[in-house]
């Protein structure tokens, strides 16, 4: 077998998903780090001088294009696993266990992902396509432009209202994803098991709360 | 107690089957659930009408044959039963029971709740065995094993096969029959020799014969009788990966 056999058996494809969900985890926390320095309540300060080191970084700019094909490499991968996975089981149960067996978000997986993907088009629309678009083309931008158009985007409230909904989404796809992850590379057992499952818990909780609160407040201290 | 039994009926694998309704008089709450089926064959033939074929051997929960799905659970209700271990005391007088067989590409209906389980029997046959290619077995005893390694490579060789992991996974994934049958050799010094080219060759088997991929749900450890850990889908996983990196598996 080449190696191309070896990832596409159904553990090779969790792999992938695997490897590239705990990538994308990497990911949250350092995009929390940096956008939770709006919080230094600074007019932006704190947050453009941090955010203008991540913007002039040739290192991060490079793994941005490894996270953008980490990201598809996720969704392509997870979405197909999860449509493969459906056609399993053509006659369905009259009668089914639901949650006596397992959890609501630990089968929603797919469904969970796309209403993120969602989340993540308008999102990369409002923030990440001009920032780009304003560094490459417009002489005057700088990353304190970026805090004002955050001010401006969340004074409007269905934007907030989407974006914490978005964070919700991500809570419950983290909540089973961190420690699949784990268990999908062998990690989750014996004394780590429960290490393990406790700080995914608390992983799914933490982060996506400090995400949700970010709108929340620029848009209380936005002239709405 | 009287109850109204809702049971699935296929004449064959090639047919469409439907639920029939039956009732079922006088149950003892000491009953067996394949006892209360016995009876309610025995009243199907004295009508003269065809009873309902289902999957039964020992009847002492080891030889994981009785494959119901009785209301929506693999082997009913009860955590780490076997079918013919579940009794009547569970339920009540004018209790309705919806009973299926097991449900996935991989184990098609032969008959009513019969099942057809080889695909399992395949997946052993690609690689969960140890060769002796000569001469007499060993004595165990002039082989030291560490208590846990033993004890857990026990309790992963409890698995009987009988399929509630795969009826139970919302994708029919057969992750932990595998897992069990990989593990409880890997953790032998017996089983060292294969030990990659079986990892790689199980998995490859469970594939082909169309078991739907492992996601982590946990649906399987919940129903299975004989409480088989997640924890050897964790080193399934393991000895999956070092085979492939180790580069020495073939397949």
């Amino acid at each position: 077998m080449n190696w191309n056999n070896y990832f596409s058996t159904s553990i090779g494809k969790k792999i992938i998903v695997g490897a590239t969900g705990l990538f994308l985890v990497l990911f949250l926390v350092v995009h929390a780090y940096v956008n939770a320095m709006i919080f230094w309540m600074d007019g932006g300060k704190h947050f453009t001088e941090a955010a203008g080191f991540m913007g002039g970084n040739v290192a991060v700019r490079i793994l941005e294009i490894g996270l953008f094909a980490f990201l598809i490499l996720h969704m392509v991968q997870g979405l197909m696993l999860a449509s493969q996975n459906a056609k399993r089981r053509t006659q369905r149960y009259q009668v089914s266990a639901g949650n006596a067996t397992s959890k609501w978000y630990s089968r929603s997986m797919g469904l969970l992902g796309t209403l993120i993907l969602l989340f993540l088009i308008l999102h990369l629309f409002h923030f990440w396509a001009p920032n780009r678009y304003g560094q490459a083309f417009d002489p005057q931008w700088t990353e304190e432009t970026l805090y004002n158009k955050m001010l401006e985007v969340f004074s409007h409230l269905w934007v907030v209202v989407v974006y914490v909904l978005g964070c919700i989404s991500l809570a419950w796809h983290l909540m089973h994803g961190f420690y699949s992850g784990f268990q999908t590379f062998g990690l989750a057992t014996h004394k780590y098991k429960g290490i393990i499952r406790s700080i995914g818990v608390a992983f799914a909780i933490i982060v996506p709360a400090i995400f949700a609160s970010m709108p929340v407040y620029l848009h209380m201290i936005s002239n709405h | 107690m009287n109850l109204n039994l809702k049971v699935w009926r296929q004449k064959n694998n090639k047919s469409q089957g439907h639920f029939e309704t039956f009732k079922v008089k006088d149950i003892s709450s000491e009953m067996s659930f394949l006892e209360m089926f016995d009876v309610l064959n025995e009243q199907l033939v004295s009508e003269g009408k065809e009873p309902i074929a289902f999957d039964h051997d020992c009847r002492e929960g080891i030889c994981g044959m009785c494959s119901m799905h009785i209301n929506g659970r693999a082997h009913g209700p009860w955590n780490e039963t076997t079918t013919c271990q579940l009794h009547m005391r569970e339920y009540k007088d004018g209790d309705t029971i919806v009973v299926e067989p097991w449900r996935a590409e991989a184990f098609p209906v032969i008959k009513d709740l019969v099942v057809d389980r080889t695909s399992f029997d395949r997946i052993i046959a690609a690689g969960g065995y140890v060769s002796v290619n000569t001469g007499n077995a060993v004595d165990a005893n002039a082989l030291p094993i560490e208590k846990q390694r033993a004890d857990e490579s026990f309790a992963a060789a409890s698995c009987i096969g009988c399929g509630a992991c795969v009826a139970a996974c919302p994708n029919a994934s057969a992750m932990l029959f595998v897992s069990a049958k990989v593990s409880h050799l890997a953790l032998l010094p017996q089983g060292e020799p294969e030990r990659k080219v079986r990892a790689v060759n199980m998995v490859r088997q469970m594939d082909t014969e169309g078991f739907g991929s492992c996601t982590n749900i946990g649906a399987c450890e919940a129903e299975c009788p004989k409480g088989i850990s997640l924890e050897n889908i964790a080193r399934l996983n393991r000895e999956y990966i070092g085979a492939v990196f180790s580069g020495s598996a073939q397949g």
